[in-house]
């Protein structure tokens, strides 16, 4: 319990909180390489997920593909760029996209692809093209699994930026890294548990967003507003003629003003 | 590549400890899951509870894990009983998680059938349905035997041993080739790990190959993500 006890005064002291070498700096440096990885992961996975879960071919690459990345070991990685490319945030951004690609691109091919045939065919069947079927029919069937996919790589990579530590960047690791170096436990312990509250914050935030984008709740719809597709809908069923009453509901009005 | 090559013998002593560290730990946690997934599946409140339980635990990051686990049970500090206390917590996490689902997925028809040709409750889950959710199960297990083998290799930057230490000799010696070569024996040895799993799981649940071939009775499962 000695190590907890100084562990908790190290953190609920106020000056190891500022500096470049404080908390709050490294809390902030953790997060940049957070969100930095996931948002490259996110630009490469989604994309080819969607096009992958649409046109419903290649899934047997997307299978080898995450199976492979999620056996390619983070922390070789990461040295490996240290090695090749120096210090800096390149490495780090190699070595978490890596790990952070496999659950996004799963959630995202899984949740595209298990979309009922029928209700992409009864788009189709309305008209709508092939563009519209994915970003209005698809996309926000699969959401909640889209963002669970997020939701995996965040809590991964949050977890595993921990080792940028031992490649002499920054971050929690830190502490945790240096605590074992020198033999100042209780440092590592507040590294330890610095990393798992930023973990379990970040992971019920994306747990409320998976919440929020259930299909058929509506409950997205208090916070984001989606006036396009009233707009659309307006716009292609403009009447030739005289105005039809829409039984006492307004369209929305339009770019021209209706 | 030579690095490997020339490495033999120190790489498949690497590969031994790195098995015993991430596959002990897949052991335990069937030994726990299975009965406890098993129990808490027809009750809705305690499997909300255990799902919740499950989620909390995946989310503690690996490593602090290994550092904090000394203060809670009575191990020394880079001990390796640490690791594999710790990957059977994560490996009993998703299983619990997994077994319900698993057992979900038996088709609602055979339940009866079995009800009706005169089962009882234990009878019918031993011998229909955890049969028949082998291949769900299988997935999973296939998951949680890759994530733990990645997760002793970082390890070894608190000083865990397996291969995870050709990165961190390799990165202090400056010789990307031993990092390299640790880069191929993990990937390699996650691999037949995986194909292992599998090719047991088909061997024990042949069906599944046939419904993967023919693809008719189709179940939809969720995202293994």
């Amino acid at each position: 319990m000695n190590f907890l006890q100084q562990a908790f005064d190290f953190i609920f002291t106020a000056e190891n909180w500022s500096g470049k070498a404080g908390l709050a700096n490294r809390i902030l440096e953790h997060l940049q390489y957070t969100f930095v990885a996931v948002a490259v992961s996110a630009l490469i996975a989604i994309p080819i997920g969607l096009i992958i879960g649409h046109t419903r071919r290649g899934s047997f690459a997307v299978v080898t593909t995450v199976n492979a990345l999620r056996a390619l070991p983070t922390l070789g990685v990461l040295l490996l760029g240290v090695l090749l490319w120096g210090l800096g945030l390149l490495p780090p951004t190699v070595a978490l996209t890596l790990l952070g690609v496999p659950p996004l691109l799963a959630g995202t091919y899984a949740g595209i692809a298990n979309v009922d045939p029928k209700v992409a065919d009864a788009a189709r069947a309305m008209g709508m093209t092939e563009w519209r079927v994915l970003t209005r029919v698809e996309v926000p069937n699969a959401l909640p699994l889209i963002l669970g996919g997020l939701r995996t790589a965040t809590l991964q990579i949050v977890a595993t930026a921990t080792v940028a530590a031992y490649a002499s960047l920054g971050g929690l690791g830190r502490y945790l890294i240096d605590g074992i170096k020198v033999r100042q436990f209780y440092l590592a312990l507040v590294g330890a548990v610095m990393v798992t509250l930023l973990a379990l914050l970040l992971d019920g935030l994306l747990a409320a967003a998976v919440w929020a984008s259930a299909p058929g709740t509506g409950r997205l719809r208090r916070w984001v507003p989606q006036p396009l597709l009233d707009d659309e809908v307006a716009l292609v069923a403009r009447p030739r003629g005289r105005t039809p009453d829409y039984s006492g509901r307004e369209s929305s009005p339009t770019v021209e003003g209706w | 590549m030579r690095y490997l090559a020339t490495h033999l013998d120190t790489a498949w002593a690497l590969a031994m400890i790195h098995l015993r560290l991430s596959l002990i730990p897949v052991l335990l946690g069937l030994l726990i899951a299975v009965p406890l997934g098993a129990f808490v599946w027809r009750h809705t409140l305690l499997r909300r509870i255990s799902t919740l339980a499950a989620s909390i635990i995946f989310t503690i990051p690996s490593l602090a894990l290994f550092v904090a686990l000394p203060l809670i049970i009575p191990t020394r500090i880079l001990d390796e009983a640490n690791v594999i206390v710790a990957l059977t917590l994560y490996t009993t996490a998703l299983l619990v998680r997994a077994v319900p689902e698993a057992l979900d997925a038996v088709p609602h028809h055979v339940r009866d059938a079995a009800t009706a040709v005169g089962y009882t409750r234990l009878g019918q889950l031993l011998k229909i349905e955890l049969p028949l959710s082998l291949p769900v199960l299988t997935a999973g297990l296939r998951v949680v035997a890759v994530t733990n083998i990645s997760m002793v290799a970082v390890g070894s930057v608190i000083g865990i041993g397996g291969l995870g230490t050709w990165f961190t000799e390799g990165y202090q010696a400056d010789k990307s080739d031993q990092i390299i070569a640790g880069i191929i024996a993990t990937f390699l040895l996650a691999v037949v790990v995986d194909v292992l799993i599998l090719l047991a799981g088909r061997l024990l649940a042949p069906w599944s190959a046939a419904e993967a071939r023919t693809g008719r009775p189709k179940r939809r499962s969720k995202a293994a993500a």
